[in-house]
């Protein structure tokens, strides 16, 4: 951990400090299928045996059954804009060069929305109710991780 | 003392393994010991009235508001959900927030479940532990969390004259007694010279005087009289309970013997009418995340006088004549942390999962034999601070 | 339990399955940076420190005398009353030697810490520090030892400007 000197040390006013932790999380059950499955540039859902629901992003039980899922289906990589926002800020509040569309997309037959970005869109051309459809890393780049997906774009 | 709306009864149990590190997400694990609990005590999610779920710091598995992000696990969708957090307390805290749940009249039946998975921290949970230090007085000096323990061991030994070689046989009474659990993480033969050859860590701590970190969950069903009654013909009854905290001045008090667990066991003790510890229990599952700390808890829940919990003991023989499964006084048959693992929140409640199997008869061959009636659970946890204790009657 | 449950769940992984890529996982690594507020008796007391001495606070109900300072009892819950200087030298409450970093890392030369009762705060108040130019067996619970600190020039108003404690050894001053 690193410190820093008191900033004024007559005053003794702050201790500046870091606190840093590295982390390892784990995918868990569910999540290795799901991210196995977007290096194949396939999405996987989840299939509770109780209410038949799918859920994407995967999960191991259905939340609203409290049911184990062990049915693993793959959904469409095309859906509907649910919602949606421009962001013109990043991460640390730096503004961006060009304004960025993130959207909830609900893909067909599932429950539940994939988080990501729109793209090939301006951002006044964006709706609620919009078709897109996954635009995927090429093949040799997806390593099973969200941004295999590079982002959704409209369809007709 | 206020008085107590209704009786409330541990209806069943559930466990995940306990190992290092689990390829289960936090919600996973939490999810599989939840349904075992449910399915033992023959309910399921929609009898659920709330969920209390207990687990320790969110830079273990380094997701800020834990208790949220593992709601879905717990079972804790669309329901009143609170997520309790006292350090090692945690284990024990939690049924004892959900039996104020149950209690106070304002539910019939809630979940209560911990959880932790300490793998996520790299390499070692230890950079997340040293954070609970006094960032200006006590992280410059480079501390390490073993360092309290070290400490508060050396303050035992030095004040009753404990020797390392009789503190050295409550791990290898644990670590064998683990040998019977079925989800423990280190289980084994071991003896006193073991563990006196083992690694030094922060003297006079040795490699296996201490429990390992973990991954895992556990869980428990509370319900009020009239539903136990309904579901099963054993309930297990919460007579007592009890939790004191002291402060973060650390430094400025003796570590020799934990006061706060004192005070909540009294508080246990009195609601349950326990007025001779020793002879009124049956069965105890101490807080043992170090072998000492055994002694040092067993001693503030006023099962042996200060001091004197190892009097007189000197060898194996002693020690499982007087606390083994078939003693005098049964102390952390279950193997404790020492031997099934030490995922924070999910130890302590792993302890009253076991007073649980144990006095209903159901913990197989771990089971004690002097048919325990009446048991106590007990965790302990922060800078050294919090006692909570549990009394549970058959 | 044993009788009704068939299996208990959970699947194991090593750290070789990890770093040889059967177990796919996320790494990240937050960085949080503070300013903590010391408030005025922390500063008083590391402002103090920068000076070569040592300062506790008193509290007149109770009596005592506490090191670290602060600006309230939390026995009485009330403020406290008054600054008092306390002297460098003290007695060993408990000790330890560490062979680990704050990492868990491995260290070859142990570091000796102790919970020392400075010479004028009230018995049982105690702060933590480092030992120095002693052997660990040497080390006892009642051992007599004094502050040696960094040069004034090095102070930076921080508990590490005492750079450790060190025996009072036979013909030494620093008695009661």
């Amino acid at each position: 951990m690193s410190l820093e000197r008191p900033r004024l040390p007559h005053e003794i006013r702050h201790w500046f400090g870091d606190m840093e932790c590295d982390y390892v999380y784990t995918l868990g059950i569910a999540g290795e299928k799901f991210y196995a499955g977007l290096k194949e540039g396939r999405i996987i859902g989840s299939k509770c045996p109780s209410c038949g629901a799918i859920w994407v992003p995967p999960s191991l039980y259905c939340p609203e059954c409290f049911e184990e899922t062990s049915e693993w289906v793959e959904v469409p990589d095309e859906g509907t804009v649910y919602t949606f926002t421009v962001a013109y800020v990043g991460p640390d509040g730096e503004p961006l060069e060009e304004p960025e569309v993130y959207a909830l997309i609900v893909l067909d037959g599932a429950n539940g929305g994939l988080l990501h970005k729109l793209g090939e869109v301006r951002p006044e051309e964006a709706y609620i109710g919009m078709r897109v459809k996954a635009v995927w890393a090429p093949e040799g780049e997806r390593k099973g991780a969200i941004t295999d997906i590079k982002y959704f774009r409209p369809v007709e | 003392m206020a008085s107590v709306k209704r009786r409330v009864a541990v209806i069943g149990a559930g466990i995940t393994l306990f190992r290092r590190r689990m390829r289960e997400t936090g919600r996973e694990l939490s999810f599989y010991a939840a349904k075992m609990a449910l399915e033992t005590a023959g309910i399921t999610i929609r009898d659920v009235d709330a969920v209390v779920c207990g687990s320790a710091p969110d830079a273990f598995d380094g997701v800020h508001m834990k208790g949220e992000y593992l709601l879905d696990g717990m079972g804790g969708h669309n329901k009143p959900y609170v997520r309790v957090y006292v350090g090692g307390g945690t284990g024990v805290f939690t049924p004892i927030a959900a039996w104020w749940h149950v209690a106070s009249g304002h539910f019939d039946v809630v979940l209560a479940i911990a959880e932790e998975k300490m793998s996520s921290c790299h390499p070692h949970p230890q950079k997340a532990f040293t954070t609970i230090f006094d960032p200006i007085y006590t992280r410059p000096l480079g501390p390490n969390l073993v360092w309290i323990f070290a400490l508060e061991m050396q303050r035992y030994m030095s004040v009753h004259g404990v020797k390392k070689e009789q503190i050295a046989l409550i791990s290898v009474k644990n670590k064998r007694n683990a040998l019977d659990h079925p989800c423990a993480q280190l289980p084994a033969k071991i003896t006193v010279q073991d563990v006196l050859n083992s690694e030094v860590m922060v003297w006079p701590v040795q490699r296996l005087d201490i429990s390992p970190p973990s991954d895992g969950a556990a869980a428990v069903v509370l319900a009020a009289e009239h539903i136990a009654k309904r579901l099963t013909d054993d309930p297990v009854w919460i007579e007592g309970v009890g939790w004191c905290l002291d402060s973060t001045y650390w430094t400025n008090r003796d570590l020799y013997y934990p006061k706060y667990v004192e005070y909540a066991a009294r508080m246990a003790y009195k609601m349950a009418g326990i007025k001779n510890p020793p002879k009124e229990i049956d069965v105890a599952e101490p807080y043992d995340p170090f072998d000492y700390k055994e002694a040092h808890h067993a001693e503030g829940l006023m099962l042996a006088r200060k001091g004197e919990y190892l009097k007189g003991i000197k060898d194996e023989d002693d020690i499982f004549a007087r606390y083994g499964r078939d003693g005098d006084l049964p102390i952390c048959p279950s193997g404790g942390l020492l031997g099934v693992g030490n995922p924070i929140a999910a130890a302590g409640l792993m302890k009253v999962c076991e007073i649980f199997w144990q006095l209903r008869g159901e913990a197989g061959k771990r089971q004690v034999k002097n048919d325990p009636r009446t048991g106590v659970a007990q965790a302990w946890g922060d800078l050294m601070q919090v006692g909570t204790v549990i009394v549970m009657r058959a | 339990m044993s009788v009704k449950i068939r299996e208990y769940r959970g699947t194991p992984y090593s750290r070789k399955d990890l770093e040889e890529g059967r177990v796919p996982a996320f790494r990240d690594k937050p960085r949080a940076r503070y300013a903590w507020a010391c408030g005025p008796a922390m500063g008083r007391f590391l402002a103090e420190l920068k000076e070569g001495r040592i300062i506790g606070r008193r509290c007149r109900r109770c009596g005592r005398v506490l090191v670290p300072p602060r600006m309230f009892c939390e026995w009485c819950f009330r403020p406290t009353d008054e600054w008092v200087y306390i002297r460098d030298t003290g007695t060993v409450l408990t000790f330890s030697a560490s062979y680990l970093g704050p990492a868990a890392e491995r260290l070859k030369e142990p570091i000796i810490i102790a919970v020392i009762q400075l010479d004028g705060a009230s018995p049982g108040i105690g702060i933590l520090h480092k030992l120095g130019e002693v052997k660990q067996e040497e080390v006892h619970v009642g051992m007599r030892v004094k502050a040696v600190w960094k040069p004034p020039e090095e102070r930076e108003g921080a508990i590490t400007d005492i750079l450790y404690f060190k025996p009072i050894r036979e013909g030494q001053g620093g008695g009661e």
